[in-house]
């Protein structure tokens, strides 16, 4: 399902298998605990790398679980159950302390999009993959905490509008173009990840103090934050 | 520490001497003084402000060093540059940023506290060195650099790589209006910015009325933050 490796001073986390990735109530449990792993296991110079394999980085939500519900009012509840329980994730993104970066292999919507989002740096592919959020097709509502992630990240009202309500499905040259992604430079998913291996050593080589990064990304997305419920924690020493 | 001249309608705060014009409490009082100066000048509604310096430094920052041996100046520096921003945030004039030198952390925050930022492309960076000092940075910095930055990556690229930005890549990132050639020519186009802005004939109270209208959220934050005052460590020195 997924996996975290060390190299060198990266943290590789990666959603493992040929399948889209769906964020299942079990997934998201996984992703959290290995997150939890990174932090943990943090010192001076960690960098995170989030990537997957296959054709998706991830296609959002386990609908089809929800579905199987067996009832409306059961799918509406495991719906919101995974949007609950993926506020955590979010949030472990948000705290952990050092850089992290999300390296689209693939197609990456809707909840698949937040998380990668949720990075500090977003690399895609130029030849494939594409950024969607697929709710306004699908007809489900925005979460909250989404609107604000995106709202924060997201610089122009033109880029914002392709993106959540005319359910465009974005390439990299235009994800760049449109300041969503900072890079789309590359032909392949070894290539993507390359990159952000580079980009993440050149991170690691700063040393900084990851608690010092966390609380400053923190302070650069107060609205987020709020919704999430994290404060900086700024502790005072004499 | 600092000295105010009048050219026609320009007043010119100049940072003096070659040191780093670090903003400990002697500094800022002094440029408070400079203002309350130009506040109380009666051709000041119809009047532009440049801020320049002398030497390799617009300003390093706040005095680390002097906070080091006595902390309880700290908060005392932070209440200082917060009540200073808030005054150049409702200065009845344009204000214009001559930057012929480095500005880091606070030097930076002092420098975006102006309307227009001229910066010299031969030498010198905007740094929010934070980050690379072990510092957070305080909410009300941050309400400044999100008004005064706007795009995303440009804001994370300034305070989370603490990026040494130059005056051609501050351009880009829309935190600079205009790059010019070395210190001198800074000032000399600031100069020529001011006297233009001067012939526009500018009524400075509604100037900077609609600065304050503009700048509310930064205002709000500036009295609001009690997070902490500027240069709290999350742990061990690193000086």
């Amino acid at each position: 399902m997924c996996t975290l490796e060390k190299r060198g001073d990266l943290f590789l986390l990666t959603l493992t298998g040929d399948d889209e990735h769906r964020f299942h109530p079990d997934t998201i449990t996984s992703v959290l605990s290995l997150l939890q792993q990174a932090k943990s296991q943090s010192t001076r110079g960690s960098v995170l790398i989030t990537t997957a394999h296959g054709k998706f980085f991830s296609n959002g939500f386990d609908l089809a679980w929800a579905q199987s519900a067996g009832s409306q009012t059961g799918a509406v509840n495991r719906m919101h159950q995974m949007v609950e329980s993926f506020k955590p994730v979010i949030s472990a993104l948000f705290e952990l302390p050092m850089p992290t970066i999300a390296a689209l292999n693939g197609h990456a919507a809707a909840s698949g999009l937040m998380f990668a989002l949720s990075h500090d740096y977003v690399f895609m592919r130029k030849d494939r993959g594409v950024l969607y959020m697929s709710e306004v097709d699908l007809g489900l509502p925005l979460p909250d905490y989404f609107a604000a992630m995106f709202a924060a990240k997201i610089g122009t009202s033109i880029a914002r509008r392709e993106l959540l309500l005319s359910g465009k499905k974005l390439k990299g040259e235009e994800a760049v173009a449109l300041g969503i992604v900072d890079s789309a430079g590359q032909d392949s998913a070894e290539g993507v990840v390359e990159a952000t291996v580079s980009l993440g050593e050149s991170l690691a080589a700063k040393r900084w103090n990851g608690e010092v990064y966390a609380s400053i990304r923190k302070s650069l997305y107060p609205e987020v934050c709020a919704m999430l419920g994290l404060t900086a924690k700024i502790a005072a020493t004499p | 520490m600092c000295t105010l001249e009048k050219r026609g309608r320009l007043f010119i705060l100049t940072l003096t001497g070659d040191g780093e014009h670090r903003l400990n409490p002697t500094l800022l009082n002094a440029i408070h003084s400079a203002i309350t100066q130009i506040r109380s000048d009666p051709s000041s509604p119809h009047s532009i402000l440049i801020t320049t310096s002398h030497g390799k430094f617009f300003s390093n920052g706040y005095d680390l060093a002097l906070a080091e041996t006595n902390p309880s100046l700290r908060p005392v520096m932070d209440a200082k540059l917060r009540s200073l921003v808030a005054d150049l945030i409702s200065l009845p004039m344009p204000t214009i940023a001559a930057v012929t030198g480095h500005a880091s952390a606070a030097g930076f925050l002092l420098a975006m506290s102006h309307d227009y930022v001229l910066m010299r492309r031969d030498r010198g960076f905007l740094y929010m060195s934070e980050l690379d000092i072990e510092l957070v940075i305080p909410a009300w910095f941050m309400a400044v650099i999100r008004m005064k930055i706007g795009s995303p990556a440009a804001r994370r690229d300034v305070v989370l790589t603490a990026e040494k930005v130059t005056a051609d890549r501050g351009v880009e990132m829309g935190i600079v209006d205009s790059s010019c050639g070395s210190a001198a020519e800074t000032v000399e186009a600031a100069i020529k910015l001011g006297e233009e802005l001067v012939r526009g004939g500018v009524d400075g109270h509604v100037y900077g009325g609609r600065r304050e209208t503009l700048l509310r959220e930064v205002l709000d934050t500036i009295g609001s933050d009690v997070s902490g005052s500027g240069g709290v460590r999350i742990s061990g020195s690193k000086l």
